[in-house]
């Protein structure tokens, strides 16, 4: 890949990282390039999976609905040929789980869990997590305030301070 | 009673649209695309690090020529920034923004009579500090021709025998030009045939696109004969903190360490303390702003072109400088109407020198948000110009 082609992806998914409702003429217009080569790129990078979605951060707290998000650490053995391989699809699998990482350190796996209540998440880890075989043993963390998610500040903003005009 | 004020003050004409900005300041509802500051907050390690010298009770005057620490990062980074060399310690001065050493290095460089060549549209100050410095500023006025750049072509005209300094604002605000290595080379070489200093006033060298700022003082035989100013309110979007520095040869700066130091005896202290970090560890985060004004300003660009308003590209600092010469009214009329109509508020070029006449300055240092609001508006002012002349 040309260096220049390679820059203009990095810039693309930097900016779409963040504002990925972006229209492709006013994207083409900021990324300094012809509309048809950002199309193109973003297609190929879709077909490659480096860009695996367009979704949207949402301060569930402000609407009515009923939500918690867990942190579970789950300590494994990880099983010959597979590693933690296996025991990671057993768990991503269900839909009710939003991440999972492999992580270095006194743990092995970082599930994140999406559920209506403590009670339903805490079903979930001792009727369906704990048991799976090589699972050794659990720590479940409930977020009880997000202050930043996703590289964004769940705060509003201050007003500029700025004067108006300045030479 | 005798009259208090110094006639030399007084006849130092005041800028010709200070009604302009006063009118343009108070109108509150106003969208703005007049700012000449950045509109990053300062990179937090930076306020974390001042905050942290506060806790730690650093609160007292720091030695003249500014913190040993600082003076060293500084001299650090131009050697990385620009590849010159200087003494932390006899060629390195810490100043209260990049606009004490423009007032400082002035008043230290000229006698009675001293001619300074000042290339406008420009920086406002460089003008009445050659005054209050007893110099006598000689205007250059720069070619739309030229994307703005310097020439020697420009220099001849203007160049006299008592010429002594000549300012270099590059990347320049308000027109965005700057001068590539091939733009500097045949003005260093009349510089030193004619036996002139420089003033580069490099405070916007972090803001520049697709090619890497190029001090004048980097050219062969142009150190000793250059003052670079540069500050951290650009680049460090540290505005507020009131903090530049200048480096040049060691009588010069041993001159204006002395008046620096009867006039301010020190730059803030934690605004010292904080730049330390911010020259050691914010180079990411420098690139980051630097990025995002970049695609506004390709942005502007690409909007100037479908409405039809003529501009050339300017690859620093960020501000364009789009003509409004088809409108056959003066900046400022052109500015005052945008103002009252749309409520956009845009600097005229002739804020910055008589030969920004027929020019404005846009800032982009706005949110695309804001920058789309405000180009509609302009869009929407200039079609109704362009009808009433039954186009």
């Amino acid at each position: 890949m040309s260096e220049n082609k390679e820059a203009l992806r990095i810039e693309i998914l930097k900016y779409l990282e963040k504002h990925s409702r972006v229209n492709l003429g006013e994207l083409a217009a900021l990324m300094g390039a012809e509309e048809t080569e950002v199309a193109n790129e973003m297609a190929e990078m879709e077909k490659e999976k480096i860009i695996c979605g367009y979704h949207t951060l949402i301060d569930w707290d402000k609407t009515g609905v009923e939500m918690v998000t867990a942190l579970i650490e789950v300590r494994v053995t990880p099983q010959r040929d597979r590693g933690f391989d296996r025991i990671a699809e057993r768990i991503y699998n269900y839909p009710e789980v939003y991440a999972v990482y492999l992580i270095s350190g006194s743990y092995d796996l970082l599930v994140t869990l999406e559920g209506k209540s403590l009670k339903e998440v805490s079903r979930f880890v001792s009727e369906k997590l704990s048991p799976i075989e090589g699972v050794l043993n659990t720590a479940t963390h409930f977020i009880l305030k997000k202050y930043k998610d996703h590289g964004t500040i769940m705060i509003p903003r201050k007003e500029s301070e700025r004067m108006l005009v300045t030479p | 009673m005798r009259n208090p004020l110094s006639k030399k003050i007084v006849d130092i004409q005041p800028s010709g649209i200070r009604k302009f900005f006063d009118v343009a300041n108070e109108m509150k509802d106003a969208i703005s695309l007049g700012v000449g500051e950045p509109d990053f907050d300062t990179p937090w390690r930076i306020r974390d690090e001042g905050i942290f010298s506060l806790e730690k009770g650093r609160t007292f005057y720091t030695s003249n020529a500014g913190l040993k620490e600082l003076r060293k990062e500084i001299c650090r980074y131009l050697e990385r920034k620009i590849g010159v060399s200087y003494d932390p310690m006899k060629e390195t001065l810490v100043t209260v923004g990049g606009s004490e050493a423009i007032d400082v290095g002035l008043r230290c460089m000229l006698d009675p009579g001293d001619e300074v060549l000042i290339p406008q549209p420009s920086y406002v100050s460089y003008l009445p500090c050659t005054v209050m410095a007893d110099g006598v500023p000689v205007v250059v006025p720069l070619q739309y021709e030229n994307d703005f750049k310097l020439t020697v072509e420009d220099l001849e005209k203007y160049t006299t025998p008592k010429t002594k300094i000549l300012i270099m604002p590059f990347p320049n605000n308000p027109t965005g030009s700057i001068m590539t290595k091939e733009d500097l080379e045949p003005v260093a070489k009349f510089v030193k045939e004619h036996d002139l200093y420089v003033m580069s006033d490099e405070i916007y060298s972090e803001l520049t696109y697709q090619t890497k700022h190029v001090s004048i003082a980097s050219l062969p035989g142009m150190r000793e004969r250059t003052l670079v100013i540069n500050g951290f309110s650009k680049g460090f979007a540290m505005t507020g903190w009131r903090l530049g520095y200048c480096c040049g040869p060691a009588a010069i700066i041993e001159q204006m360490t002395k008046l620096h130091q009867f006039a301010i005896m020190c730059a803030p202290t934690t605004s010292q303390y904080a730049a330390v970090e911010g020259l050691k560890n914010c180079e990411d985060e420098v690139e980051e702003m630097r990025q995002s004004y970049n695609q506004r300003r390709r942005f502007l660009m690409h909007e100037f072109k479908r409405m039809g308003l003529e501009c050339f590209e300017p690859f620093g600092a960020f501000y364009v400088f789009p003509s409004i010469k088809e409108f056959k009214m003066s900046s400022e009329e052109f500015a005052t109407r945008l103002l009252q109509e749309e409520k956009v508020a845009v600097v005229p070029g002739t804020a910055f020198g008589e030969c920004g006449e027929g020019f404005l300055r846009i800032s982009y240092a706005y949110s695309l948000e804001d920058l789309k609001e405000a180009l509609g508006r302009v869009e929407r002012f200039i079609n109704r110009l362009r009808e009433n002349d039954g186009r």
